[in-house]
């Protein structure tokens, strides 16, 4: 089902970009055209003010438009065999109706991207992500009883995320919300049609996800922003989301790291471990893509680490390069995301670091350029490791969420 | 005036030898540079043919000349602004007898619609088969600039080189290794089989991995000529390709403007009939019209066969002699420039689509454009052949008057050598026809459009610009005519057996196309010989 | 069920698996080769045409088998006997004016003496570059890792082996290496049709024309087989190919191994990322140690490997392979001796060509290109009976020739498209050999698909995979393999697929069983 607004109606050489299916909806809060574009959508970078976005999730409830996230379909007879062996967790041990993050891997062990796996059924999985890669998955597929669908344009989500997302849902008349723990989903219906909700989010915060057939989005849409009117619900963008997600710890592809279906350069693939993600990868449930290249790189010591890093200065450290000295004459890694976190108060950044710095136990410094106005300045800020996520209050688990 | 006076003389004023006269004018040399035609540009040309229509009526479009070349030559400066252009059009006959068309676009996610209409695999894997093409790309630009290494030399400067090449083939890991040594052997067609399904899209990227060779798309050996879409770049943007506004002879009259500029000299109707050598010297020439110019230094802006024949074969090595008798031209591609009396419709093409205004193509299938090589072996020119249709005028208005158009149109295969006889007016007219029958098929109002044209077998070509067998490479670019074999194992450094006569056309290293390198590694080679720095 | 413990099994009992199991089990390893056919052998096998005749129904010639390899394995001993070696080769012409290829040697009436002294010429240029690559075809595939010293003296040996040519010689071969046959043999030679008859040894078994590049590997791939065959030449063991596995079995027996036919593995047993042994059709399982495969890349890797064990890159590469034979086979049985033109009948037991010039070879090739049959194919003619009388009744003769270029037709019209070219090549054949219709007795011709059929060769390719630079070297099959060992600890491979390639060579099984021994990578 495609989202029909009228420009998406329009030929690929006028219009190459769709619009969403919730584009008519929240079109009326737009005021400032800050579009940008994901995945060939429309999307906002703010709709209004990205600072007031950020604090509506860490204080309210505030909604992403999270369709153009990529979402293949994979149902069959040998879904649960196909599944675990594409990616590094163990399928086998996830229960039907449960959502986990993961990442998967080509034949040399490097990452082809992260995201999610939420078992529909015990043979229905739904994979999120944000590149495409319908290629790899049907090559996976050969010698599996599979069918894979790409069904991005069939299914509208949104995410509603915040301390009162519970309450705005629950008024909804999603009676039974409250009970769905971390990382599980249920199956709720909405006038009439099906409404699936995942408690997931990319904000390291209290929040849902909630999954549609594209044709109910508008009307989905207005019983959210209805019942939310009297809690401050409001629409963010994709700036809002980068600063909760970096508080989180989460990690962006094409931000921290590029698919190994995209890199050029020899060396700029990476594997979960260097993206600090072990905890993914099991490497005894078996057999998996990418694995034996997984075991020979464990026989190395890791050359390379994303970590997190506290810089001590209060300017954010975008795209700094990092030294092992004040003097700044050797480098020893690099910072992928930085913010000014508004509500740890803390100047925070993703950054990789080579052995040995990223166990944290030697001093680093962060060479900065400030635009000051109209003139760029040197800083160099001395910075130190320190455990990822930043900011993971209680509510994020708490089940069932407070009633606020 | 005497020629004396010069340092050294270049023979031709093709784009590489007027690199090579630029280079080395700028280097504090005194250059001339001797044209057989009464035009200089060679294959790099800007023709009027017809009224006020102007055809670039050999090379076509522009995007593999070396950035650095343009910059150090300052042809910006002289006059040449190359417009790059968006768009191509595949149009695709469907076995109802209905039509449609894919286009290319610079937008991804545009092209990723158009794709995935067809095959939403391919569109994603003809992502990664870009990615392949760009990793392969990054390895082989920088060796276009540099001289061969002669592998069975133990000299310092032959070993480093082979050093380095290794360094940069190891650099690629193992894994990007073996698969670089895949890309250069395969067909393309095999290799476009390993990543794409739909027949489309894979006749539209094959095609231009035949042109100028003789072999077809499941030679193998054809799949690295892929590269020559992604090998070039316009402003950073790799792999675009864009017009020379006027025409492809602007890039020539850049060339010549700064040469003079820089004090050099340029005399047409000046073509070369022998070399004059003595004691394995170079000593001048011996021009057509019986005149003698003194030189001693040469460099041979011809084709390998050309410049040798020029010289007394007793004069070189038996083993060279028979080398250069077997360095195979071939020319396998004619030309057809078409005036038109407005824009043609095309099948299948929307209105409004901005994609006419990039690479036409009607070509259905690989297996189609085997067949079109299958005509080529038996000696015959395609009944369906590979067809690069441009229309320059939609971007570059100095070309056609107002609401006129011309369309440059790319025909491969056509052979030098027909099985039914020599080339003569009358055939060459039946291969005209030929190709206009084949674009009507897929553009209803063509005829109707139709004002003039310009038909150019291999042979017109061999006869226009001197290009041996009309081969537009000044020889194919097969395995074991390139690097350190072209043009011949032993003088692939831009060197001859005679002292002083030097080689800087697509003979050499890196071979075709419009880019000028072998101009600007010749140049360097001379001056290397002269103990002379060269202007970077 | 386990029914029994080996420390080695070999899947399939081709030549390739025999010599391996000879090898492994005289160094003491405890192995059993299952064989899915009857009949081991694979595709060199002798199989009863009609009643009392007797044809090699794969491979019919013995011409690139490493001398050292038939006496390490003492294969005369076991029983293999030369009926004929050196035999000549006769390039036929329906006009009768045929040319002779006689040691090192060219004849005929229309073979100039510049021709002679040109082929003279090339036969020693092209036996100097063999000889060159001969160390690389005969051992393991070179690693390309330059990371131990040992490596890259092995890379540098390689390179000095090139440069020892002398200066020229190695210049002519870095030139040579990359051009195709048919422009090689135009610098050469004049007369066609010794053209086309040199070219035929480029392109018997392989998947194109003499205008691929590529070619003259092939080519040379061949004369570095007949260099190290100890002299032999082309030669014809006595009792068909068959006789040859026969005294491989033996060999192997003699030293322990076992052999099981009728045997067709189901799958290979992995566990914990290991290869434990295999499973056949009848349930029946069998623990190794190791399991060697003989059967083909997509055969091992596609059906007999679960995918659960392979990455996705991997099975990617195994698809791509290009594995369609274009090579079908011709037995006939003929009641008598056939006259062909410009044979005198004591030349009968010649190698005959059927590649009239270089043009009409590439006129035969077209075709397959579009899956379509030609009209006019090229083949390659041998009559063991002429040499070995045990094939077949008194009086009578057999013919096997191989036919170039077929489809891999796996339409729907197969059957009618085999019935229809078997006259084509019949009637083909009636202008070469006059009255060669009317003795026909028995028919059969083998098309890629029925090759892929009888041998279990997936493509029915006789190489497994095509012999071209893209597969050849550290790229044969896939780079994952080219050493023999698999991604699967105690899963290795030895067929034709493998590093050097195909023909009757058992130097895949040797070099395969040198790296089970050794136990590694």
């Amino acid at each position: 089902m495609i989202a029909n607004t009228a420009n998406n109606q329009r030929p690929i050489f006028e219009r190459p970009i769709l619009e969403t299916p919730f584009y008519e909806s929240y079109k009326h809060l737009i005021q400032n055209d800050q579009y940008e574009e994901w995945s060939g959508y429309t999307t906002l970078a703010s709709f209004a003010n990205d600072g007031q976005e950020y604090f509506a999730v860490r204080n309210t409830c505030g909604v992403y438009d999270l369709c153009p996230m990529i979402k293949y379909d994979i149902s069959g007879a040998d879904a649960e065999r196909y599944m675990n062996r594409l990616v590094t967790r163990n399928i086998k041990k996830m229960l039907p109706e449960r959502v986990t993050y993961t990442v998967w891997c080509n034949d040399d062990g490097h990452v082809i991207e992260d995201g999610t796996v939420f078992r529909l059924a015990p043979t229905e999985f739904r994979l999120c992500c944000a590149e495409r890669q319908i290629e790899w998955l049907l090559d996976s597929s050969i010698g599996y009883d599979v069918v894979i669908t790409e069904v991005t344009q069939d299914i509208a989500a949104l995410a509603v995320q915040g301390p009162i997302s519970c309450n705005i849902l629950k008024k909804m008349g999603f009676t039974g919300v409250e009970v769905l723990k971390p990382f599980q989903l249920g199956n709720f219906s909405l006038n009439g049609y099906d409404v699936m909700i995942s408690r997931t989010g990319f904000t390291g915060d209290l929040g849902y996800e909630l999954w549609i057939d594209a044709e109910h989005a508008d009307d989905l849409w207005q019983a959210l922003f209805k019942a939310g009117e009297l809690f401050g619900i409001r629409m963010i963008g994709s700036l809002a989301l980068d600063m909760l997600r970096i508080e989180a710890g989460l990690i962006l592809v094409n931000v921290e790291y590029m698919s190994c279906f995209q890199t050029v350069r020899p060396n700029r693939a990476r594997t979960p471990f260097e993206l600090g993600l072990d905890w993914v990868v099991d490497m005894n449930k078996g057999h998996f893509i990418g694995r034996r290249a997984l075991v020979a790189a464990q026989k190395n010591s890791l050359k390379r680490k994303l970590v997190g890093i506290d810089v001590d200065w209060n300017k954010q450290a975008d795209g700094a390069l990092l030294y092992d000295s004040k003097t700044c004459s050797r480098q020893i890694g690099e910072v992928t995301s930085a913010l000014w976190s508004p509500t740890l108060k803390r100047n925070i950044a993703l950054a990789y670091l080579d052995a040995p710095y990223y166990a944290g136990e030697k001093s680093m410094w962060a060479e900065v350029y400030l635009h000051r106005e109209c003139q760029w300045e040197r800083k160099v800020y001395e910075c130190h490791v320190t455990p990822k996520p930043f900011y993971a209050p209680e509510r994020k688990r708490l089940t069932p969420p407070e009633d606020l | 005036m005497t020629t004396d006076q010069y340092d050294a003389v270049i023979i031709g004023a093709g784009h590489n030898g007027l690199v090579a006269a630029c280079y080395l004018q700028r280097a504090g040399l005194r250059v001339l540079v001797l044209e057989r035609n009464e035009h200089i540009g060679g294959a790099t040309t800007s023709i009027s043919r017809y009224k006020d229509y102007t055809y670039s009526n050999c090379s076509y479009v522009y995007s593999l000349f070396r950035q650095e070349i343009a910059r150090t030559l300052e042809l910006y400066k002289y006059g040449l602004q190359v417009i790059p252009y968006e768009g191509g059009s595949q149009i695709i006959k469907n076995p109802d007898g209905s039509y449609d068309s894919m286009g290319t676009y610079w937008h991804d996610d545009a092209n990723r619609r158009e794709i995935e209409r067809f095959s939403p695999r391919d569109a994603n894997a003809y992502e990664r088969l870009n990615r392949d093409i760009v990793r392969q790309c990054r390895f082989i630009k920088p060796l276009l600039m540099r001289t061969p290494p002669d592998p069975t030399s133990f000299k310092p400067r032959d070993i480093m080189e082979l050093l380095y090449l290794g360094k940069r083939f190891y650099g690629m890991g193992k894994e990007q290794m073996l698969e670089t040594i895949r890309f250069y052997t395969m067909s393309v067609g095999d290799y476009l089989n390993e990543y794409l399904e739909n027949d489309a899209l894979k006749s539209y990227l094959a095609g231009g991995a035949t042109v100028g060779t003789a072999l077809g798309v499941y030679s193998p050996g054809t799949a690295y000529i892929l590269l020559h879409h992604a090998m070039g770049d316009i402003d950073g943007t790799v792999g675009a390709w864009g017009f020379a506004r006027g025409g492809m002879g602007s890039v020539a009259s850049a060339l010549n403007d700064s040469f003079l500029a820089s004090g050099g000299h340029v005399r047409v109707n000046a073509g070369v009939s022998k070399f004059i050598v003595q004691n394995g010297k170079v000593k001048g020439m011996q021009l057509e019209n019986g005149e003698t110019v003194k030189a001693k230094l040469v460099v041979s802006g011809m084709d390998v066969r050309r410049t040798f024949n020029a010289i007394d074969s007793n004069e070189l090595p038996a083993w060279v002699v028979d080398r250069v008798s077997n360095f195979r031209f071939r020319g396998s591609s004619g030309k057809v420039n078409i005036a038109l009396d407005g824009l043609p419709g095309f099948h299948g093409v929307p209105e409004g689509s901005p994609c006419l205004s990039g690479d036409i193509h009607i070509s259905q299938s690989l297996e189609e454009l085997e067949l079109a090589y299958d005509d080529w072996k038996a000696g015959r020119w395609s009944q369906k052949p590979y067809l690069d249709m441009l229309i320059p005028s939609l971007i570059d208005p100095t070309m056609a008057p107002e609401g006129k158009h011309w369309m440059s149109v790319f025909v491969q295969y056509c052979p030098y050598k027909l099985a039914a006889g020599e080339w003569n007016e009358e055939r060459k007219q039946a291969f005209g026809e030929h190709i206009v029958d084949c674009i009507s098929a897929f553009s209803p109002d063509f005829r109707s459009k139709f004002l003039h044209m310009e038909i150019r077998t291999p042979k017109d070509i061999e006869d226009e610009t001197g290009l041996s067998e009309g081969n537009i490479f000044q020889g194919e670019l097969t395995m074991d005519q390139l690097m350190f074999n072209r043009p011949i194992p032993g003088y692939a450094q831009y060197r001859s057996p005679i002292s002083g006569l030097y080689m800087c056309g697509s003979s050499t290293h890196p071979g075709g196309g419009v880019m000028g390198a072998p101009g600007a590694n010749a140049a360097r080679e001379v001056l290397r010989d002269l103990g002379r720095g060269v202007q970077q | 069920m386990t029914s029994q413990q080996k420390d080695i099994v070999i899947v399939g009992g081709g030549h390739n698996g025999l010599v391996c199991a000879a090898y492994l089990a005289r160094a003491g390893r405890s192995v059993l080769v299952v064989e899915a056919a009857a009949e081991i052998g694979g595709a060199a096998r002798t199989r009863e045409l009609a009643p009392g005749a007797r044809v090699s129904s794969g491979a019919h010639l013995l011409h690139a088998m490493p001398d050292d390899l038939i006496n390490d394995l003492n294969l005369t001993a076991h029983g293999l006997k030369l009926s004929s070696v050196r035999l000549n080769t006769v390039s036929l012409n329906n006009t009768g004016s045929s040319i002779v290829f006689a040691d090192n040697t060219v004849s005929g009436a229309e073979v100039t003496a510049k021709d002679k002294a040109a082929f003279a010429r090339f036969d020693k240029d092209m036996n100097r570059f063999a000889k060159a690559l001969r160390p690389v075809f005969d051992k393991l595939a070179p690693d390309v890792s330059i990371e131990t010293w040992g490596q890259r003296l092995e890379l540098l040996g390689l390179g000095w082996t090139l440069r020892k040519l002398g200066r020229y010689h190695m210049r002519e071969f870095l030139r040579v290496i990359g051009i195709n046959f048919y422009d090689l043999l135009d610098e050469y030679f004049d007369n066609a049709q010794l053209k086309a008859a040199i070219a035929m040894d480029a392109l018997l078994g392989s998947e194109w024309g003499a205008r691929s590049m590529g070619s003259v590997l092939t080519y040379l791939y061949r004369l570095a087989g007949y260099q190290r065959n100890g002299g032999m030449g082309l030669a014809l063991p006595e009792g068909g190919m068959g006789a040859l596995s026969h005294a491989l079995a033996k060999a192997a027996e003699a030293a322990g191994a076992e052999i099981r036919t009728g045997a067709r593995v189901k799958r290979i047993l992995i566990d914990d990322d290991r290869a434990t042994g295999v499973e056949l059709e009848n349930g029946e399982r069998i623990a190794a140690g190791c399991v060697v495969s003989n059967a083909d890349p997509k055969q091992t890797f596609l059906k007999l490997v679960n995918p659960d064990h392979l990455d996705t890159g991997f099975i990617r590469r195994i698809r791509n392979l290009r594995s369609k034979g274009k090579a079908a086979k011709l037995h006939l049985v003929l009641s008598g001796a056939p006259a062909f033109k410009g044979v005198e009948a004591a030349n009968l037991g010649s190698r005959m060509l059927i590649a009239p010039t270089m043009d009409e070879i590439e006129l035969a090739f077209n075709p397959c290109k579009y899956k379509r049959y030609p009209t006019a194919s090229v083949m390659e003619i041998i009559i063991a009976s002429a040499h070995d009388s045990s094939l077949v009744s008194s009086g009578q003769h057999v013919l096997s020739a191989v036919v170039q270029y077929l489809p891999y037709d796996d339409t729907p019209e197969e059957d009618a498209n085999r019935t229809a070219f078997l006259e084509t090549v019949l009637d083909q054949l009636e202008q070469y050999a006059p009255g060669i219709r009317a003795q026909v007795m028995a028919a059969e011709l083998l098309t890629p698909r029925d090759i892929e059929r009888q041998f279990g060769i997936s493509g029915g390719h006789w190489h497994h995979v095509e012999l071209a630079f893209e597969t050849f070297l550290f790229n044969r099959p896939v780079p994952a393999l080219a050493r023999h060992c698999s991604p699967i600890s105690g899963l290795y491979v030895c067929g034709a697929g493998c590093h050097p390639g195909g023909n009757v060579t058992g130097i895949a099984g040797r070099n395969a069983a040198q790296q089970v021994l050794r136990g590694g990578h």
